[in-house]
């Protein structure tokens, strides 16, 4: 016999799905079945009864074979590094929940860490653009209920975010929208004709690096400036169409992607996107949304920002939060060498980040908080593997458009095996007792 | 400590007719009490005064917005002011937009006890709870908006008071919410499609429904669920020059309506910064108070209250749940703007300003709340708020009672001012002389506000048996007049006390307090109908599922604390 649990949130992508349903064994050790899920968050949920999983904390040997440990013994290490290093960095905390990035900056308060996200290598550049120039946006239900005109600018959902067209953007059927994606025109904005750009009703063929002049053409058409014959490798009577149907549409959406946050001009083609965005607001409604990778870096930006009063790149280390990204980021800060220890939970720099940052990490005392061997993992001393957050523990999470949605547990983690929450509660009790402040 | 003796304070407390008499304060076991035999702690309080913790009935503190405000703005930070972490105080930053913790130990600092969380988005309840929940000290509570909800609309439109109403005991549960909140009725649903509603008979697109029919049937609502607080309303047309009329056409809604609770609440509507509702004229250019028109009806009318939303002449960070006013401020100021619609509920807008005393119309407006608190006849139903930040900040509170208190602090502003004549003229501010004593002072910020609140049979005053929320000011009202020692007084109190446990000892933070949160839990007669409206529409219009929706007390909220009510009958 088995259970069918409904209402699981999706601890994968921004999009985070919190439909899914799973069938777990009478014990409610095993997951048998996964409903509703794409292939990837499937896999996510599949992987947790991997044979292979490693429970228990880990410290690199000499020779670079690993060495288990107890989690009090990894609570400590981290705490020492974390202590002794002049400026830690604690990276990552897209992949977990708001309560342990909780703890985590209470950590970084008292050892005078720099607090990052993966924002930083990802929609960092976003959050930027909004500092510049504001950002009209609306939840994904607007979207569903609302939206006649759809751009995906720079961005893949089809691979990325594969439930998202059939919940909110393309094939949703909501108040205003009853005929699903017969309602809808989609506008596919790409150098690369993926697989999202074959769903489209429009296609445009952007030259690389070059979205910043086809967003600025975007505004001066809408303005009914002239335009020169191509720009950016679009006919410019292409645009003039594009923005008549957009002129023509009741709720227009703009969903972007990694193809304009960190491609040439980084934040300006944001800033451009959203200028774009608000003008739009002259003619009709419209709103920009950013497709956010993790399926908690949003929620990551929002803790920091009550607590400390910005999203991502927060160094403490001089008592109080500065913010000043190109300074206090961790790619800038680990090329510079200013880092002499490391924190990284709930990401992977090692895949994501420049191979001159990698080595720095390899080359500092890190410990990596991850559940699975990761690259950073394997160039950490120390891996400390933990529950999976939306899957055998709970906790709060946002969706890329900022809704937060509580996570579920469905499965009991390996036996003895601690929560990030719970080892980050025994890295701040460590802390504690090390710096002598028992409160 | 359990109990404490606050001795020999000039006593000021409106709850119980007390004007500044000389007088001792016991505290017990986190209640105020007659007398004790022994104190463990004795407080000096010779030649300053003594208040029960201040009420905010109306601050944006918490929530999806204010974090907006705080996440693009890093330029409103200060580094220089960004207060370090030490011992028992985290770090705390922002100016306009503090942090949490900046939030609560401001608030510490000027004797503030509760703090009501204005505009709370349902589907972002979640969010606002973590913010109350981190934010240390204060009790607090939030009012999820109804205004532009389709259950609502559809309810109202229809007549259905009793489906209405049974919705929102259910909202009130799954987000957690104190009361019902009402921002730029059908308005923000306009937005939606670009649009807005600018008077009580503007048609809300495709529910062709009318604010006026949102406004009357929410009070009714409300007062059938005998909620503790009354309908919490930012009317239409905020902010534009002549929008007086539409503020009169609403309240006038509120006649005949009657109060019905057990929470010794005396007023159907609460209408919130009034200030903004209440210009004169046409165009910026003959902008105008109408203050005293507004002021003269709220006086005759007691099934009225309002605060104020004083404008304090700094720059801020505007933030409101009128998603199409801040669309148009934005065309104004072409600062930056950010915009959220909420699926099937509201939506919200924010975009910085600056009030700048140079400006005619900021002057205007900074004359106007003052005006109009100076005209109002009875400060039980007049607050002190600044909409905390869309007015300025919150902790420019002592200042406005500086400028309420004392005269002469309103003509240094007046004459520091490039217009000083042409501000003069809009208003009659300028030929009002009246000084606001501490005792209508403290029923602008506490009796009156937790009255209100439907709470005054636990905070806002000092009578035994109360909430033992206390503060001691260094303020000397025999011997003090310089109008400055009263802004600085009102920053900086000397005690504060919170449920019995001291938060601030000689002006030092001792504690982080036992914050908690209120909500309302409301029983209401199963309704069928309603539980399959709520069902239907999470199926097919909501992005989340009902199940995944609702605020658990047990993860999100420290120290819950229900308001229990029986509306069955």
């Amino acid at each position: 016999m088995s259970k069918r649990i409904t209402d699981i949130i999706c601890p994968f992508c921004g999009t985070l799905c919190d439909d899914i349903e799973i069938d777990v064994s009478d014990d409610g050790k095993q997951i048998l079945e996964v409903y509703n899920a794409c292939a990837i968050g499937s896999e996510k949920f599949l992987h947790v009864q991997s044979p292979d999983r490693i429970t228990r904390p880990r410290m690199k040997q000499e020779d670079g074979s690993w060495n288990e440990i107890t989690y009090d013994e990894a609570a400590k290490y981290t705490a020492k590094i974390l202590c002794d290093a002049k400026k830690p960095l604690m990276y990552g905390w897209s992949s977990t929940s708001c309560e342990a990035q909780s703890i985590g900056h209470m950590i970084g308060e008292q050892v005078g860490g720099v607090l990052d996200n993966t924002a930083t290598v990802c929609h960092g550049s976003t959050l930027i653009a909004m500092q510049d120039v504001g950002i009209p946006s609306c939840t994904l239900g607007e979207v569903k209920n609302r939206a006649d005109r759809i751009i995906f600018w720079g961005c893949n959902p089809a691979h990325a975010h594969p439930r998202h067209m059939s919940r909110y953007s393309i094939y949703s059927r909501g108040y205003f929208t009853g005929k699903g994606s017969k309602s809808r025109k989609i506008i596919v904005v790409d150098p690369r004709p993926t697989d999202s750009a074959s769903l489209a009703d429009e296609y445009i063929q952007v030259e690389q690096g070059r979205d910043y002049e086809l967003l600025d053409a975007f505004r001066a058409a809408l303005k009914g400036a002239p335009l020169p014959e191509m720009i950016a490798g679009v006919p410019s009577e292409k645009i003039y169409e594009l923005v008549e149907i957009l002129k023509q549409g009741r709720f227009v959406v703009i969903f972007f992607g990694m193809g304009v946050t960190h491609s040439l001009g980084k934040n300006h083609n944001i800033d451009m996107a959203i200028a774009l965005t608000s003008d739009l607001n002259n003619y009709t409604k419209a709103s920009i949304i950013a497709m956010r990778g993790h399926y908690n870096v949003t929620g990551s930006g929002q803790v920091l920002g009550w607590q400390f009063g910005f999203p991502f790149c927060v160094d403490l280390s001089r008592g109080f939060a500065r913010y000043n990204p190109g300074e206090t980021s961790s790619n800038d800060l680990l090329m510079r060498g200013e880092v002499d220890g490391c924190l990284v939970i709930g990401s992977d720099p090692g895949s994501h980040f420049p191979i001159g940052s990698v080595k720095k990490i390899n080359a500092i005392p890190t410990v990596c908080v991850d559940p699975h061997m990761t690259p950073t993992a394997a160039i950490s001393k120390c891996h400390v593997p933990v529950a999976l957050v939306g899957i055998e523990v709970g906790g709060s999470c946002y969706r890329m458009d900022n809704v937060p949605i509580d996570s579920r547990k469905v499965v009991e983690p390996p036996a003895g095996m601690l929560t990030d929450a719970e080892f980050l509660d025994l890295v701040l009790k460590e802390v504690n007792q090390i710096k002598g402040d028992a409160t | 400590m359990t109990s404490i003796h606050i001795k020999n304070g000039f006593v000021v407390d409106p709850a119980q007719g007390i004007h500044g008499d000389k007088k001792d304060i016991f505290i017990e076991n986190g209640k105020i009490v007659k007398s004790l035999t022994h104190a463990e702690k004795t407080i000096d309080a010779s030649g300053m005064v003594v208040m029960a913790g201040g009420v905010d009935i109306h601050s944006h503190v918490a929530g999806a917005k204010v974090n907006v405000g705080r996440n693009f703005r890093p330029e409103d930070k200060m580094q220089s002011t960004y207060e370090p972490y030490h011992g028992i105080r985290h770090m705390a930053g922002g100016t306009s937009v503090p942090t949490v913790f900046k939030t609560a130990y401001t608030y510490a600092d000027m004797g503030y006890t509760t703090v009501i969380e204005a505009a709370m988005p349902p589907l972002y309840a979640r969010h606002t709870h973590e913010e109350l929940r981190d934010t240390p000290i204060l009790d607090q509570a939030a009012l999820p908006m109804f205004g532009n909800n389709w259950f609502i609309l559809d309810y109202l439109k229809r007549g259905e008071i009793e489906n209405a109403a049974a919705y929102t005991a259910w909202l009130l549960r799954a987000t957690k919410g104190y009361g019902i909140k009402c921002v730029n009725p059908g308005g923000t649903e306009a937005w939606a499609w670009g649009l807005n509603c600018l008077s009580i008979d503007d048609p809300v697109p495709y529910f062709d429904i009318t604010p006026k029919q949102i406004v009357s049937g929410l009070m009714e609502v409300n007062e059938s669920l005998h909620l503790p607080h009354s309908l919490h309303l930012h009317s239409n047309n905020l902010g534009n020059p002549g929008n007086y009329t539409t503020t009169l056409d609403t309240l006038k809604l509120s006649e005949g309506i009657k109060p019905n609770n057990n929470f010794n609440r005396e007023q159907v509507l609460h209408h919130t910064h009034i200030q903004f509702h209440s210009y004169g004229g046409t165009t910026w250019a003959d902008f105008e108070s109408k203050g005293k028109e507004v002021m003269d009806y709220i006086n005759n009318n007691p099934a009225v209250t309002c605060d104020i939303g004083f404008v304090t002449l700094d720059e801020t960070t505007t933030m409101t749940g009128d998603g199409p006013f801040e669309y148009h401020l934005n065309k104004l100021n072409h600062l930056k703007w950010a915009n959220t619609d909420v699926e099937l509920e509201c939506g919200s807008g924010i975009v910085p300003y600056v009030y700048s005393k140079d400006v005619y119309v900021c002057g205007v407006q900074w004359s106007i709340g003052l005006e109009m608190a100076l005209l109002a006849k009875d400060h039980m139903r007049c607050h002190l708020t600044t909409d905390h930040p869309n007015a300025g900040p919150f902790w420019r509170y002592p200042r406005v009672i500086k400028w309420l208190m004392s005269e002469k602090a309103r003509n240094d502003v007046f004459a520091s001012m490039k217009n000083e004549d042409k501000v003069r003229d809009r208003s009659t501010l300028g030929s009002i002389d009246r000084e606001l004593t501490l005792y209508e002072i403290a029923q602008m910020t506490r009796a009156g506000t937790a009255k209100a609140l439907g709470l005054s049979s636990s905070i806002g005053g000092l009578a035994p048996g109360m909430q033992a929320d206390v503060v001691v000011y260094p303020y000397n009202p025999e011997t003090d007049s310089d109008p400055e020692k009263i802004e600085w007084a009102f920053s900086h109190a000397k005690y504060l006390i919170k449920s019995g446990e001291v938060i601030l000892n000689d002006g030092e933070l001792v504690s982080n307090g036992n914050k908690k949160t209120y909500w309302v839990d409301v029983t209401t007669k199963p309704n069928r109908q309603v539980e399959r409206d709520i069902d239907r529409t999470f199926v097919k219009y909501y992005t989340v599922t009902k199940n995944n929706y609702e605020v658990t007390e047990h993860e999100f909220m420290k120290n819950p604390c229900a308001v229990k009510i029986d509306a069955v009958q």
